[in-house]
């Protein structure tokens, strides 16, 4: 393609990998760059007010689309901010590029100016990482950089630019395929191993399909829900995996783990196979390990084989991408008889009519849980829903019925507050003709608010629906629970006016205190072609239940109060 | 069905690690063993001839969970090439010891030669020797040298090759 400098290659690469949105922030180490991007119309570039929010809305574009999110940030601070942003792709196997600017070559190792050591930072934090050290591999980085984010088990990759380079000329071909030989993937899974597993699956008494984000990752969700029609196997999914059979779905339990539901923890519990798509048998899913499917062979399908045997031992080990297992699984079950798991249906079944995922509502004030099944009832299947961190979280996630993949966006494995705002924003320029509503509290919000700024200039309408309890809630839970009620820098009575803050922004605010003023908010709100805050007032001291204290087993819940008095637990 | 491999039972493991001879491999690796908490007893690196690749040798140890996942996590770092738990292996240390000249020349020479050494430099005031050795023998020649008060050992960590 020509001569060009380092900075053009940049932008010229992210056209050729097809993306239409970057998000970024400039600075001193990166300007070249901009001075390109300022150039070319070739993709749209929104400028957020804080890196962190730019990693995260490349992230809410990744998950929102399957696509690589791409983010863009100077060196020194610029880089520090995006770390989070990185980590949180990271734990969740988001593919994104994060290209950051460096203190030019002659510099590095001087304690420059805004020079920090970003490869080195953030190694233990992205699937790979590059610190360019010549014009002549810029290319073969950027191509390599995309491939390995979106390829295997995905994840963030980070390109690191020292200024220098992206001044010098030199000639520039996008190279159209990538050549590295100690990078391989597995995708097919091993033959016999899927033979011995279907195997298991047909003489299973009591089998359970427990599903992970990687069946997202996958785009397997219609070949699963394919896979447990055709077996009518009961399932569960994880935080990561919610939509993936559809909330409609009769043979879907629920959520299991901590704040799973009785018949989700129970099925693990009494299962005699795990089959597990995707999943990585994280802690806040497993409880006790020791009495976790104590009873159970597990079958682990996962792309990573670093997650298989990592914390409980696997019977059927098959290292693949799920979408290629389910393929081959799926003939395989030609004629199993699924009456065989009806006794194991039914006893599900009661579980769940025994203690169903229940709350009590109240006429004097909001439930946080009623607002969820009411954004549900009045977007429901439309609308993509992100979540920050905390007691919201967990109740979008148990409360909403998420319909398909990609609906749902969160971070399960981090935990990052301050990533629903941005992220929304990520999902809402991916697709501008969908709702797109952050569940968030009051705390979290407070952590990326400056991006209302943001939201308001490029007019990304995205709802923040603030379940404000005036409290840090999730926090405030245990301490209810496990503190002796010592309420330890958890009371957020303190807040600001959050009709005002938007409106000041240049947003819109709603102070809702009723179900009328609710439903009046959200209607409104979906029309509106500005972001806004709705302040949500609910229920200061509603818990997050069930629950599976820490390190508990699963089968040993906390139950909300009314399903108790009817129950046997 | 059993849940749990028996996590206390800690052994000695060789890992070979061949990996793409570029900037910052060798501090990938290091970091993974730290960052996930894994032990490093001895790591020795340097490039295989005539290749762009470098060999690394580790010496490590844990219980049969972690080594799997070692090898695992080693694995998945795009530069690493290939990662070889070493079952049947022959396995080299060398050491190099200085003995004050006072001590005996004779019986420094005899030790060193009974592990597979001899005598690399003599100066006016230090003998030098080199040993090489299975790292157990490298141990018992540091114990038994220790009674011509050497002033100073340096050990050269483990290399390994599968037979």
């Amino acid at each position: 393609m020509g001569q060009m400098s380092g900075a053009q290659m940049v932008c010229e690469a992210i056209v050729a990998e097809g993306v239409k949105t970057v998000f970024g922030y400039p600075g001193g180490a990166i300007m070249h760059v901009y001075d390109e991007i300022y150039k070319q119309d070739g993709f749209e570039h929104i400028l957020n007010r804080h890196e962190q929010a730019s990693v995260h809305a490349a992230d809410g574009y990744a998950r929102a689309t399957g696509d690589v999110g791409v983010a863009m940030v100077t060196s020194g601070p610029g880089f520090t901010n995006a770390v989070t942003g990185l980590a949180t792709a990271y734990m969740d196997s988001i593919p994104l590029v994060v290209i950051s600017g460096q203190v030019p070559s002659s510099l590095i190792g001087t304690d420059g100016f805004q020079e920090i050591d970003a490869v080195g930072i953030s190694r233990p934090c992205t699937k790979h990482n590059f610190l360019v050290r010549s014009l002549e591999e810029l290319p073969r980085v950027l191509k390599e950089a995309f491939y390995i984010a979106r390829s295997g088990r995905p994840g963030p990759v980070l390109v690191d630019i020292p200024k220098d380079i992206t001044v010098d000329i030199g000639e520039f071909e996008y190279p159209s395929s990538v050549d590295i030989p100690t990078y391989i993937p597995t995708y097919k899974g091993n033959a016999k191993q899927i033979e011995k597993a279907v195997e298991a699956m047909k003489l299973a008494k009591k089998p359970l399909l427990y599903i992970g984000g990687g069946v997202v990752l996958s785009n397997a969700s219609e070949l699963v829900r394919e896979l447990a029609n055709k077996t009518q196997i009961p399932a569960v999914e994880t935080l990561m995996a919610r939509g993936v059979l559809g909330a409609k779905n009769p043979l879907l339990l629920g959520m299991l783990g901590m704040h799973g539901n009785y018949a989700s923890n129970m099925a693990m519990s009494e299962t005699d196979l795990v089959i597990s798509l995707g999943a990585r048998f994280d802690d806040r899913v497993t409880g006790k390990l020791s009495e976790f499917a104590k009873y159970a062979d597990i079958i682990h399908v996962d792309i990573d084989a670093a997650n298989i045997g990592k914390l409980v031992d696997v019977d059927y080990p098959i290292v693949g991408d799920i979408t290629e297992v389910v393929e081959a699984m799926l003939p395989q079950l030609d004629g199993i008889d699924t009456d065989r798991f009806e006794a194991w249906r039914k006893i599900l079944k009661r579980y769940d009519e025994l203690h169903p995922q229940s709350y009590v509502d109240s006429d004097e004030v909001i439930k946080p849980q009623w607002a969820i099944e009411r954004i549900g009832q009045l977007v429901g299947e439309d609308a993509i829903i992100t979540s920050d961190v905390g007691q919201h979280q967990m109740w979008a996630a148990q409360h909403y019925p998420f319909d398909r993949p990609r609906q749902w966006i969160n971070s399960g494995g981090l935990g990052t507050m301050g990533f629903g705002f941005p992220a929304a924003l990520g999902a809402k320029m991916a697709f501008p003709e969908k709702t797109v509503i952050n569940v968030t509290g009051d705390g979290s919000i407070l952590m990326n608010m400056q991006e209302l700024v943001t939201a308001a200039e490029y007019k990304i309408p995205v709802i923040n629906m603030i379940l404000n309890n005036h409290f840090l809630g999730m926090v405030r839970q245990w301490q209810t629970f496990f503190y002796e009620k010592r309420y330890a820098e958890t009371d957020l009575s303190f807040q600001p006016n959050w009709k005002a803050l938007a409106e000041s922004c240049g947003g819109i605010g709603y102070d809702v205190t009723t179900k009328e003023e609710f439903d009046a908010a959200i209607k409104d709100a979906i029309k509106q072609d500005k972001v806004c805050f709705m302040n949500v007032i609910v229920n200061r001291f509603e818990d997050v239940l069930p629950m599976v204290p820490s390190g508990g087993a699963l089968f040993n819940m906390m139950l909300p109060e009314t399903t108790k008095k009817e129950g046997e637990a | 069905m059993q849940k749990s491999l028996d996590e206390t039972l800690n052994e000695r493991r060789v890992i070979s690690v061949i990996v793409m001879n570029e900037s910052s491999v060798l501090s990938r690796i290091t970091a993974l063993f730290a960052g996930r908490g894994y032990n490093i007893e001895s790591l020795t690196v340097a490039p295989i001839p005539n290749s762009d690749m470098s060999h690394v040798t580790i010496a490590t140890n844990g219980s049969t969970r972690v080594i799997e996942q070692i090898t695992k996590q080693l694995h998945k770092l795009i530069p690493v090439y290939k990662v070889i738990e070493h079952e049947e292996m022959i396995e080299k240390e060398m050491v190099l010891a200085k003995f004050p000249i006072g001590e005996s020349l004779a019986d420094i020479s005899v030790l060193a030669s009974a592990y597979n050494g001899g005598i690399a430099n003599v100066g006016k005031d230090m003998i030098i020797v080199m040993v090489t050795d299975e790292p157990k023998r490298i141990k018992h020649f540091i114990e038994a040298a220790q009674r011509y008060n050497p002033c100073e050992i340096v050990r050269g960590g483990v290399v390994a090759i599968e037979r």
